[in-house]
């Protein structure tokens, strides 16, 4: 008896969204938007950055839209029940905002046609009704690279890697081909921590690079918790902001950050699917387009290095110059990209491989 | 003396400090099964520990007041599962889950406001010129108390349990409570003691994380150590120093696999990180095999509720 409710009650559901989905060509009256969160809001950056963007969702419009979220969710099998949950709970537009989400967002979004699924970070658009959505962070990373090549005394400058994967990849080679035009001295560390959000593990990451002699480390992972072990040094190591601003550390290690702007894309594509002008995209936006935000640079930079990657920072929103500029090589000493050319986006998103100078094998 | 870019002096006393949380846990689990009781909120209370310990430290401003409202807040969760498992019979499985759920949740609420602030340092143990002893001052006395305290409590855990009367009481409630029953033992109230003893230990490892390991509070700061934490308590067979090896084997790794990668040795990190799960694996395989349970040194009433009527 119970059964039988249940299942007519989800035919009941699921014919509620198909008649959703009809309506969706014209425009819609209410919109169910719903995030999925790979760690928890209070991270102080990747996720809490993200949910300010579905904040703003709801800001804008208002009434006209509902918001539903889960935090934590670990990137693999349980990504694709939590999706499917939300796609019967009625929502109309899912934004999955870790790389690891790419496979189950493309697996429901087969099952769901009528739903939306926007995947961060990613590439595969398997179907019709899943887009992508990036930040060039690599921009950031060639500010920060410039101020790490600058401030280090001991000519040692580290990267704290969540997972080989392209966008972090290439975050690493822009922060060291940067570091390295200002001083060609410069020997960059890579850790690799394998997690997006493990605190503690962060800080050890953190502090075997300052026991090896590093004085500034960037860290592509979703805590503070690096911040707060190079404060441990009164002012001997300094660190970056990452995802968010990370303020709080504007007195102690941090000197900038990489501030990720995802609210005014989300307001986009929300209001997109309210007045029914939505179509599946592929955004990657910049500094350029206000997505990538550069951190107050603090007083503990000297002014002409805060000048230098200030200057650095407005040509790239300018689009007079490309933080992967040749002549690049690769890290076996091929040729990557000739004298003056600029990388093309389809080598980015693939990046697989080091740049010349840096010591050590991406793992595979 | 380095080894492959690393000083074995550093890398030792990184990962002392770093196993502490999950020593503190494994220890206070490892007495609550012994005392019979299977309590799979290990995570959910060492982040209450976390969370509260941060607390009273950012109010106080002492961080030793922090350590004992950790061990307060973990040992206050617990008597949930406690009343529970022990008063309503619940199914402790089920019980112990719902807790590190529940853990987790309240951790995050109570956490709202205290993101971004510094909590006061526990700096290492003066003790003198000890501490400049080449090598094993870096290795042994350059530490903060707690982790002279771990030490000392997998050494008192181990003689209370193996020499003492309150050992030997809490070691037959744990293998059979029907029998400590007839003798005269409150099976219910002895292991309530151990409930809350496992409580306030793992309160203290999320407290080390919070105040210590990672100065700071986020959501979810402990980020699975506790379950870590039930493994070496399977991983240790139930003993108290093989637990604090099992500990420094979990804790060393990571900070080892780390500190290889930071000096850019090219030894797979990937190896590395699973073998403590291995190593887990196959224990459990060697010593499952054959004898039975009795080779497991598992106590024979674990997981099983015990009510006086029965």
């Amino acid at each position: 008896m119970l059964r039988r409710t249940l299942l007519a009650s989800a035919a009941l559901g699921l014919g509620l969204t198909l008649s959703g989905g009809a309506a969706m060509a014209a425009g819609m009256d209410k919109v169910k938007a719903c995030f999925v969160y790979v760690g928890p809001i209070g991270d102080g950056g990747w996720t809490f950055q993200h949910h300010d963007g579905a904040l703003q969702v709801q800001a804008a419009y208002g009434d006209k839209v509902e918001l539903q979220w889960q935090e934590s969710v670990p990137e693999g099998a349980d990504a694709e029940r939590v999706l499917t949950q939300m796609a019967l709970g009625g929502c109309n537009i899912i934004f999955t905002t870790s790389f690891g989400y790419m496979d189950a967002t493309n697996a429901v979004a087969a099952k769901f046609p009528d739903v939306k699924f926007e995947h961060a970070t990613g590439f595969k658009r398997d179907q019709p009704n899943v887009s992508t959505y990036n930040a060039r962070f690599y921009e950031g990373r060639a500010v920060q690279g410039t101020i790490a090549g600058r401030m280090t005394k001991s000519n040692k400058i580290g990267y704290i890697g969540s997972f080989p994967i392209p966008e972090v990849v290439m975050g690493i080679n822009s922060y060291y081909l940067h570091a390295k035009k200002v001083n060609p001295a410069v020997e960059l560390s890579v850790v690799w921590a394998y997690t997006w959000f493990d605190p503690a593990k962060e800080a050890d990451a953190a502090k075997a690079l300052i026991d090896q002699g590093v004085d500034v480390i960037a860290a592509h992972t979703d805590s503070t918790a690096p911040l707060a072990e190079a404060a441990k040094t009164n002012g001997a190591v300094i660190g970056f902001g990452q995802a968010s601003d990370m303020v709080e550390y504007k007195d102690g290690p941090r000197v900038s950050s990489i501030i990720d702007n995802w609210g005014p894309y989300y307001v986009k594509r929300v209001g997109a699917l309210l007045d029914g002008t939505y179509e599946q995209a592929d955004a990657w936006e910049g500094i350029a387009g206000g997505e990538v935000l550069i951190g107050e640079i603090t007083a503990a930079v000297p002014a002409e290095v805060k000048a230098e990657a200030e200057a650095l920072r407005d040509a790239i929103a300018a689009g007079t110059y490309h933080p992967f500029t040749g002549p690049i090589n690769k890290q076996d000493g091929s040729a990557w990209l000739a004298e003056g050319a600029t990388a093309p986006d389809g080598d980015l998103l693939g990046m697989n491989f080091f740049v010349e100078g840096i010591t050590g094998d991406i793992p595979q | 003396m380095d080894f492959g870019g690393i000083n074995p002096a550093i890398l030792i006393a990184s990962l002392m400090a770093a196993s502490v949380p999950i020593l503190l846990a494994a220890l206070g689990e490892l007495v609550v099964e012994k005392a019979g009781v299977l309590n799979l909120g290990v995570e959910g209370m060492m982040i209450m520990g976390a969370i509260v310990g941060f607390m009273v430290t950012i109010q106080t401003g002492s961080p030793f007041l922090g350590f004992v409202g950790g061990a307060i807040g973990g040992a206050g969760l617990s008597l949930i599962f406690a009343f529970l498992t022990q008063v309503l019979l619940a199914n402790q499985v089920a019980t112990g889950l719902a807790l590190t759920l529940f853990g987790l949740g309240l951790s995050a609420l109570l956490g709202q406001g205290y993101n971004g602030l510094k909590p006061a340092a526990t700096g290492a143990v003066p003790l003198g010129p000890l501490a400049d002893i080449p090598f094993f001052g870096r290795v042994l006395f350059s530490h903060d108390w707690v982790v002279y305290f771990s030490v000392f409590m997998t050494g008192v855990i181990w003689y209370v349990l193996k020499s003492t009367r309150l050992g030997l009481i809490l070691r037959a409630v744990g293998e059979s409570h029907e029998a400590a029953h007839a003798l005269g033992y409150k099976v219910n109230r002895i292991r309530l003691g151990a409930i809350a003893f496992g409580g306030a230990m793992a309160g203290m490892g999320g407290a080390y994380v919070s105040l210590v390991r990672v100065p700071q509070w986020v959501d979810g700061i402990t980020a699975g150590a506790g379950w870590i934490a039930l493994a070496i308590v399977v991983f240790a067979s139930w003993k108290p120093w093989r637990a604090l090896i099992g500990a420094y084997l979990f804790g060393g790794i990571t900070v080892l696999q780390l500190n290889l990668q930071a000096a850019g040795s090219s030894i797979p990190v990937e190896y590395l990180s699973m073998s403590p799960y291995l190593i887990t694996i196959v224990v459990l395989v060697i010593m499952s095999s054959g004898r039975g349970k009795a080779a497991l040194n598992a106590p024979a009433a674990l997981g099983q509720n015990f009510h006086a009527s029965r």
